[in-house]
């Protein structure tokens, strides 16, 4: 019993992480139409900041929270000096961002070794929360409430406001768009920014879980991709359904197939591109 | 063919037969037949990239399910030969499989599900300890020896990888100039109108991936029985991305293109890691600046630059011809 309830939160706790990575990546991939390669190594990239942030004694949630922005600059930076230079190449603009994670995956090796880093969870949420005889992790509950709180605030944005009604416009019909008065171009920046903020702030989250170490965005690039798959890509629901079932089926085929955890992922993603080749929720063609 | 390029031709030929003379040092030799067995590679995923427009980054995949089959077959104790056409079979299955996937999207989605599914194989090969190694990898036994001849030193592992490389040549060229390769191109370039004459266009590209799949398992079976080993660092994303810009790099849609491609990378490759632990950076930087300032390749680039330098230097002869004409 205690093991299933144990992997149950562990599912949606990483399910919680996958969002923040995904529903940044989804966004882009829904108003810019690539693929942001370079989303895995956002994420480590938070990760190893938060590491080093962490160790420059700052509180975890500042921590966070600059480790997020940091990495968010870094997304401008490419957006603005590459992936403008290639506008209208979409095909050269998504080989570019991969080329991209190379280098920041071999930077990170550089600044922060080969070793694995663990990234310390505050103080006050090490401690299990007992309840009613059962002992849960309660980082990884604080993790789900963030993602949860993320996935609210995004929900808002995108449907309450205005920039997140210009997004969607641009989503749906990016010249029509333009022909409005939508300005494209500042637009294609906020939205970098903040998928790649939020890949970043996942990275951190993700560290007391996970850790640093080289490699973890060539473990996760693939998990975003099958969730947007899974979910649809340009939509936020999608990239929150997606995310929750890819964290269950990777985190228990991790616990009960260990030799096979990557396969089963196999199995959820031919599926839907076989009977639902949008996806569940999709907005755009993939 | 013009009389040029058959002299061309037949120079490269030539070259290619002598490598083993030329150059001594075993060590440049396996490096020969490293850039033979990539360049097999790299034309395999051209015939995607090139002909189709398709942009692969799971190409890995097939080196990753054939090599580990050839390896495994031949541990389980069937001899080479029918070792590797399992492994190329099982391997082409496989694309067969991934091609009906991977082409349920066009365009930007292909990627995204090749990367996936190759992201899986390499993922099994990761974790499954009990079959592969795991991170460790697994080691082949022995080279085969086909027909009796003993490929076992480096020059007649050299002389057999050209054997395959040249008859692989020989078919992808007929390949892409068949009535097939023109559908293939016409269904990249005006897909709705193929698909109005009658074309199924689905079938071509699938058709296409499928060939890819094959030559790139042929390459898979030469790379383990080259390296003796196997491991998931060889089929892992980055793997697949320097196939893909071998490709790139020496000009997709040329048949030259991803053998010079192959070429300059492999030696790149090979000089930096033994002075410096950054390739990794170094590929990256080739691939961002490559498709920024070079899209359309290193052959395509110095064939157009050899042809304006070309004309260049006939008008002036021609001008100077007309203007001692005049001054008559």
């Amino acid at each position: 019993m205690q093991f299933w309830i144990i992997q149950t939160l562990n599912s949606v706790a990483f399910g919680g992480l996958l969002f923040l990575l995904s529903s940044g990546f989804s966004l882009i991939f829904g108003l810019m139409r690539i693929p942001n390669l370079a989303h895995g190594a956002f994420f480590m990239l938070g990760a190893y900041f938060g590491y080093t942030l962490l160790q420059l004694k700052l509180h975890f949630w500042v921590a966070a929270f600059v480790g997020g922005i940091g990495v968010g600059l870094i997304g401008i930076i490419m957006e603005r000096v590459v992936l403008r230079r290639l506008a209208g190449n979409e095909q050269g603009q998504v080989l570019v961002t991969l080329g991209v994670s190379f280098i920041i995956a071999d930077i990170c090796l550089l600044v922060w070794t080969g070793d694995p880093m663990p990234l310390a969870a505050p103080p006050s949420l090490r401690p299990p929360l007992r309840l009613g005889g059962l002992a849960f992790p309660t980082y990884r509950l604080v993790v789900l409430a963030i993602a949860l709180a993320a996935a609210l605030a995004l929900y808002l944005l995108m449907e309450r406001t205005r920039l997140g009604a210009m997004i969607r416009a641009g989503v749906d019909d990016m010249e029509m768009a333009s022909g409005v008065g939508i300005p494209v171009s500042r637009l294609f920046t906020t939205v970098f920014l903040l998928g790649a903020t939020l890949a970043g702030v996942g990275g951190v989250l993700g560290g007391p879980v996970l850790s640093a170490y080289p490699g973890l965005d060539t473990d996760m690039l693939p998990l975003a991709l099958i969730v947007v798959i899974l979910g649809g890509a340009g939509s936020l629901l999608g990239a929150f359904v997606g995310s929750f079932i890819v964290g269950f089926i990777y985190n228990f085929g991790i616990a009960l197939v260990p030799d096979l955890a990557y396969f089963v992922l196999f199995l959820p993603m031919v599926l839907v591109l076989v009977f639902l080749p949008q996806g569940l929720f999709g907005r755009v063609q993939i | 063919m013009t009389r040029g390029t058959r002299v061309a031709l037949a120079l490269c030929a030539l070259i290619l037969l002598a490598v083993p003379w030329i150059i001594g040092n075993e060590f440049y030799v396996n490096m020969a037949s490293q850039v033979l067995i990539y360049a097999l590679f790299a034309l395999s995923i051209n015939m995607m990239l090139g002909y189709g427009g398709m942009v692969s980054l799971g190409h890995a995949a097939y080196l990753g399910i054939a090599g580990y089959a050839c390896i495994l077959a031949t541990l389980a104790g069937y001899d080479q030969l029918t070792a590797a056409i399992f492994a190329i079979a099982l391997s082409t299955l496989a694309a067969a499989l991934f091609g009906v996937l991977s082409l349920r999207a066009p365009g930007l989605g292909f990627i995204m599900i090749t990367l996936a599914l190759g992201q899986i194989v390499w993922g099994v090969a990761y974790r499954a300890n009990d079959l592969t190694g795991g991170d460790n990898g697994i080691r082949h036994p022995a080279r085969p020896m086909p027909f009796g001849f003993d490929i076992h030193d480096a020059s007649s592992f050299y002389y057999f990888t050209l054997v395959v490389f040249l008859i692989a040549l020989f078919f992808i060229r007929r390949f892409s100039r068949s009535p097939f390769g023109a559908s293939l191109m016409g269904a990249r370039d005006q897909p709705r109108r193929m698909r109005m004459l009658g074309h199924n266009v689905w079938l071509i590209r699938w058709i296409t991936f499928v060939m890819a799949g094959f030559w790139a398992s042929v390459a898979g079976v030469l790379y383990v029985n080259y390296n003796l080993f196997l491991s998931p660092h060889a089929i892992s994303l980055q793997q697949s991305a320097e196939i893909l810009l071998m490709a790139i790099l020496g000009g997709a849609s040329t048949l030259s293109g991803p053998i010079v491609g192959a070429a300059i990378i492999t030696l790149v490759k090979n000089v930096v890691s033994t002075y410096v632990e950054r390739w990794n950076t170094l590929l990256g930087v080739i691939f961002v600046v490559v498709i920024m300032f070079m899209p359309h390749g290193l052959v395509p680039g110095c064939t157009q630059a050899w042809r304006r330098l070309r004309n260049r230097l006939r008008r002036r002869k021609t001008s100077s011809g007309a203007a001692s004409e005049l001054a008559r």
